[in-house]
C-alpha cells in the first residue's frame, strides 16, 4: 500500500496531537507543584519551590510512602514465588487443568478491581476478623499479591517458551542433576523475566486503590491512599501535587529499565 | 513433556509447582469470591448494618426492580461503549503511524513514549485532570477567549478522563497487529489494482478488527469497574463502581448483589468478543 505524502503527514499530525494529549496533564502536575498560587490558578503568576519543602516534611505523606513500599515489597516476593511455580508447572507439564489453572491466575486482574476488593473485604470480615487478625499490612499484602501472580507469570511463562529445551536437555547429558540445570542453565536465562516480572508487579501494587480501599482498614495508609484522602482538601493540595509530580517524574525509571532487559518486556506483560 | 508427566517423579515434580500458587488462589481469591457470593444471599439487620446470616433473594430482586439501579447500570454501560469507541478513534491513527509510517529509531522512541505514561499512576492522572478542568483551569482558560466553557466535573469529564487513562491499552494491541501485517500483503494488494482504501478494507481492517477488539476489553471492561474517576471529576455523576463502593460497609449483601452486575456484563462482553476471536492476540 502506497500512503501518498499527504496521508503521511495527516497521520503524523494526528500522532503528535494524540502525544501531545497525553503529556499535556503531566506536564501541567509539574509545573503546578511551583506554581505559587496554592489553587493552582491558570496561568501562574509566580513560581516557588515552598511546595517540594512542605511536602518533603509532611509526616502523613512520608508514612504512606513507607507502607507503600513495604506492601509493594511484601507483594512481589509473594507474587514471584508464586507466579515463577505456576509459570514452570503450566510450561513444563501437560496436565489436566491446564488452561483452567491459566483463567484462575488472571481472573483477578481480568474481574473489575471494585468485585476483588469488596470480595476479599467481605473473605476478611467474615473468616479472618473472628480468628483476631484485622485489617492492617497483612490483608493489603494478600490482596496485592493476589493480582500481581499474574505479572510474574507471564513474564516467566513468555520466557520459559523461548528458550529451547535442548539447552535442558544439553545440560542433562552432560550429567548435570535437575537442581544443577535449573541453577546454572535455567535460571541464568530467566533472570531478566523475573526482574521485569517484580518490577512490573512492584508497580501496580504502587498504583494500586481500589483493592487497597478495600482491604486497608482505618490505620493503613499507601501512599495513592493518602493522595486520594487528601485530592479534595484545599490545604493539602500543593503537596498532593508534588507527590504527583514525583510520581510521574519516577514513571520513567520502569519503563527505562524493562527496556534494557530485553525488548518483548518492555511493554509490561499486564 | 506430557509423556514425563506420567512419571510418579515429575507428577510429584507438578503437584509440589502447582500447590502453592493454587492453594492461593484458591483459598485467598475463589474462597473470597465464594464469600461474597453467598452473602448476596444474606440480609442485614437495618439498625447495626451487620450482616445476618438468613437466606434470601430479594437482593437480587432489588437489583433488578429498583429503577434508580437500571439508571445506573444504562449510565455505566453508555459510558464504557463511549470510552471504548473513543479510544478506538484516538488508537488507530496513532497505532497506524507508528507501526507503518514511523521506522526504527523513532518507531521506537514514540512506543516508549506511549508506554511511559501507564507508569505515572491512575491516581496522579485522575488528579492532573481534575486540576485542568477545575474552575480556574487550563481547560476554561483556554477556551475563555472563544467565549466558551469546558465540561467541568460531569459525565463527560468522566468518559474524558477514563479514555485518556486507559488510551494506551488500546494502542498497544493495534499498534502489534499493523505491525506483524506482512508488508508482501499490502504490495500484493496494489499489485492486483487496489487503491489505499480497498487495502485498508479488504487487507488492513480484517487484521485490526481482532486488536481493536481485544483492546476494547480493556477499555470496556475497566470503565465498567471503576468509581474513583467518577468520584474525582464526575460530580453527582454515578457509576455502578460508586453505588457499589457506597454500600459495602452498610449493607454488603446488597453491595454483592450489585457487583454481580459489572461481572455479567464483562463476561457478557468477554464472551461476543471471543467469538470473534479477540482473545486470541490479547
Amino acid at each position: 500500500m502506497h500512503l501518498t505524502r499527504t496521508a503521511r503527514i495527516v497521520l503524523g499530525c494526528l500522532t503528535a496531537a494524540g502525544l501531545a494529549l497525553i503529556y499535556l496533564p503531566l506536564l501541567l502536575v509539574l509545573l503546578n507543584s511551583l506554581n505559587a498560587d496554592p489553587s493552582f490558578a491558570w496561568p501562574p503568576r509566580a513560581l516557588t519551590g515552598a511546595w517540594w519543602s512542605r511536602a518533603r516534611h509532611s509526616a502523613g505523606a512520608r508514612d504512606a510512602l513507607w507502607t507503600s513500599l513495604r506492601a509493594g515489597l511484601g507483594a512481589t516476593a509473594i507474587a514471584l514465588v508464586l507466579g515463577s511455580l505456576a509459570a514452570f508447572a503450566v510450561h513444563r507439564h501437560g496436565f489436566f487443568g491446564r488452561r483452567a489453572v491459566s483463567f484462575l491466575i488472571v481472573l483477578p486482574i481480568a474481574l473489575p478491581g471494585i468485585v476483588t476488593g469488596i470480595a476479599l473485604n467481605a473473605a476478611f470480615r467474615t473468616v479472618l476478623a473472628p480468628l483476631g487478625i484485622g485489617f492492617g499490612l497483612f490483608t493489603v499484602v494478600v490482596g496485592h499479591a493476589t493480582f500481581c501472580v499474574v505479572i510474574v507469570f507471564n513474564n516467566v511463562a513468555a520466557r520459559l517458551r523461548r528458550i529451547a529445551p535442548s539447552l535442558a536437555e544439553a545440560s542433562a547429558d552432560l550429567g548435570a542433576r535437575p537442581w544443577q540445570t535449573l541453577r546454572y542453565v535455567t535460571f541464568p536465562a530467566l533472570r531478566p523475566a523475573l526482574f521485569a516480572g517484580a518490577l512490573l508487579a512492584f508497580a501496580l501494587s504502587f498504583d494500586e486503590v481500589v483493592v487497597t480501599t478495600f482491604t486497608a482498614g482505618a490505620g493503613t495508609r499507601t501512599l495513592p491512599i493518602w493522595i486520594y484522602e487528601n485530592l479534595a482538601r484545599p490545604h493539602q493540595a500543593p503537596v498532593v501535587d508534588v507527590l504527583a509530580a514525583l510520581l510521574i517524574a519516577l514513571s520513567v525509571v520502569p519503563v527505562y529499565a524493562a527496556q534494557r532487559l530485553s525488548s518483548d518486556t518492555a511493554g509490561g506483560r499486564l | 513433556m506430557s509423556a514425563t508427566s506420567r512419571e510418579p517423579r515429575a507428577r510429584g515434580r507438578l503437584a509440589a509447582l502447582l500447590a502453592p500458587p493454587l492453594l492461593w488462589l484458591v483459598l485467598a481469591y475463589l474462597g473470597s469470591l465464594a464469600v461474597l457470593l453467598l452473602s448476596a444471599f444474606w440480609t442485614t439487620d437495618p439498625f447495626t448494618s451487620d450482616v445476618v446470616h438468613t437466606w434470601t433473594t430479594d437482593n437480587f430482586r432489588d437489583v433488578l426492580t429498583t429503577p434508580v439501579y437500571r439508571t445506573v447500570a444504562l449510565r455505566t454501560f453508555g459510558i464504557a461503549v463511549a470510552v471504548t469507541l473513543l479510544d478506538a478513534l484516538l488508537a488507530l491513527p496513532m497505532a497506524f503511524f507508528m507501526a507503518r509510517v514511523a521506522t526504527g529509531r523513532l518507531r521506537r522512541a514514540l512506543l516508549v513514549a506511549v508506554l511511559t505514561p501507564l507508569w505515572a499512576g491512575y491516581l496522579v492522572k485522575a488528579y492532573a485532570w481534575r486540576v485542568m478542568l477545575g474552575e480556574h483551569g487550563i481547560v476554561n482558560a483556554a477556551l475563555a477567549p472563544f467565549g466558551l466553557r469546558g465540561p467541568g466535573y460531569g459525565t463527560t469529564a468522566v468518559v474524558i478522563v477514563l479514555a485518556y487513562l486507559w488510551l494506551p491499552y488500546m494502542i498497544l494491541p493495534v499498534h502489534t497487529a499493523l505491525e506483524r501485517l506482512p508488508a508482501h500483503l499490502l504490495e500484493a494488494s496494489a499489485d492486483l489494482g487496489a487503491g489505499t482504501i480497498r487495502t485498508l478494507r479488504s487487507v488492513v481492517a480484517p487484521a485490526v478488527r481482532p486488536a481493536l477488539l481485544a483492546g476494547s476489553v480493556f477499555t470496556f471492561s475497566l470503565s465498567l469497574g471503576d468509581y474513583l474517576t467518577a468520584q474525582i471529576v464526575g460530580g453527582r455523576t454515578q457509576l455502578l463502581g460508586n453505588v457499589i463502593a457506597s454500600q459495602v460497609t452498610l449493607d454488603l449483601p446488597l453491595a454483592a448483589a450489585l457487583s454481580a452486575v459489572p461481572v455479567a456484563l464483562v463476561v457478557c462482553y468477554l464472551a461476543a468478543v471471543r467469538r470473534a476471536g479477540a482473545l486470541d492476540s490479547l
